[in-house]
């Protein structure tokens, strides 16, 4: 019954890597990886709030009342994400410019309200600690990743940099909305190639 | 019974010690937030709608009390004359509250030019207000003392094809605007005058 931390921390990154594994929190997932640094700064907000929230709900679980636990979650994520949204406004004003309403948007990501649920409710502050963290980076690489994939194709970029010369057409197609869904298909397939093997 | 009490009990609790953090967390990042916006939201729009002035508005800005808030006032000197201010209204729009800059001349109390600062709307419908510069070309020139009206309503402002809302919130934070500077006219130009 009672695993290790690493194998909690662990699983976020392979076996239940959030976008691709549980196929969760899709609505970032599709809406920010236009270039890489915004799907890293989506998920080190996400990660963070995370962390806090499967702390936080997991030490509260012997006085939250079964009943009203959604709402005790709720409240919890909620003021996390105001307090990224507002730490983010002051310290990395032009990402918060490019995430926009992306970020309010964290507080009804399934991710972080299941992980609460299905997680931190049940399990002691460690265990839940690790939990959030591996899950959180799993997401943040994901993010990164498909950020990558579409901003190398789509702008011929990489983190902001040019990579081919002006010869370069870019393909458009993957920084629209249809790229993101083609993008995240081929990457599922992908892995669950590799994990079938 | 007790456990309604309970859960009745932690809920509030909870809630107010969220309140406490966010009040906490917004007192200590408040200054930088402003400080931000300045420079990366409302500086490039203002000094798009005092364009050709020979200062720096941004540097050149000034505080005035209106009742219980403190609003920001941008110099803007054209010709050698100080006679345009730039400041802020906002209106309701479609997802929040839409932030205008406006200038306005203070010797025949016309508009210099809009710029719409903050919003968080549609992108693609509403947000083209703050883009389209065929739409806030149309506030150039016309006279802040009276109230701005999209066609629909009866006034002359061309509506942005689907998003009538934020249109609507644009006029209303030009005709709030406009308010605001019947308030505050007379401490404005004392000001100025006081300026050398």
């Amino acid at each position: 019954m009672a695993k290790s931390i690493v194998q909690e921390f662990t699983k976020g990154l392979w076996n239940e890597i959030p976008p691709f594994r549980l196929v969760l929190g899709l609505c970032p997932v599709l809406g920010v990886t236009t270039t890489m640094e915004n799907g890293l700064g989506m998920g080190i907000a996400t990660t963070f709030v995370l962390l806090c929230s499967n702390v936080l709900v997991s030490a509260l679980r012997s006085v939250i009342p079964a009943k009203v636990r959604i709402a005790c979650f709720i409240i919890i994520i909620a003021t996390f994400v105001t307090v990224v949204e507002l730490l983010m406004q002051a310290f990395a004003y032009s990402l918060f410019l490019k995430l926009g309403m992306f970020i309010p948007l964290i507080v009804v990501n399934c991710i972080v309200l299941g992980r609460a649920e299905a997680f931190a409710f049940k399990n002691n502050m460690v265990l839940s600690m690790a939990d959030g963290l591996g899950i959180g980076i799993g997401f943040t690489l994901s993010l990164g990743a498909l950020g990558a994939v579409r901003e190398i194709l789509g702008t011929g970029t990489f983190f902001g940099n040019a990579l081919f010369g002006a010869s370069f057409h870019p393909f458009v197609f993957m920084v629209q909305a249809p790229g993101a869904f083609v993008c995240l298909g081929l990457m599922l397939c992908f892995m669950n190639m590799v994990g079938n093997k | 019974m007790r456990e309604m009490i309970k859960m009745v009990v932690v809920l509030t609790i909870l809630s107010s010690l969220s309140g406490g953090l966010l009040a906490a967390v917004r007192n200590g990042t408040k200054d930088r937030i402003e400080n931000q916006q300045l420079q990366m939201v409302k500086g490039p729009a203002i000094r798009a709608i005092l364009e050709g002035c020979t200062n720096d508005p941004v540097a050149d800005r000034f505080k005035l009390k209106d009742d219980a808030t403190e609003r920001s006032f941008f110099i803007g000197i054209f010709n050698g004359k100080h006679e345009t201010i730039a400041f802020e209204a906002s209106g309701k729009g479609y997802g929040g509250d839409v932030g205008l800059m406006v200038a306005v001349n203070l010797t025949n109390d016309k508009l210099v030019g809009v710029g719409v600062t903050t919003h968080s709307e549609t992108p693609g419908l509403g947000a083209k207000a703050k883009t389209d510069p065929a739409f806030s070309k149309q506030f150039k020139g016309a006279s802040i003392l009276e109230p701005f009206k999209v066609t629909n309503d009866g006034g002359v402002i061309n509506a942005l094809s689907g998003a009538t809302i934020t249109s609507r919130a644009v006029c209303a934070a030009a005709t709030e605007a406009g308010r605001i500077y019947q308030r505050l006219k007379p401490q404005i130009s004392d000001k100025l005058k006081s300026l050398p």
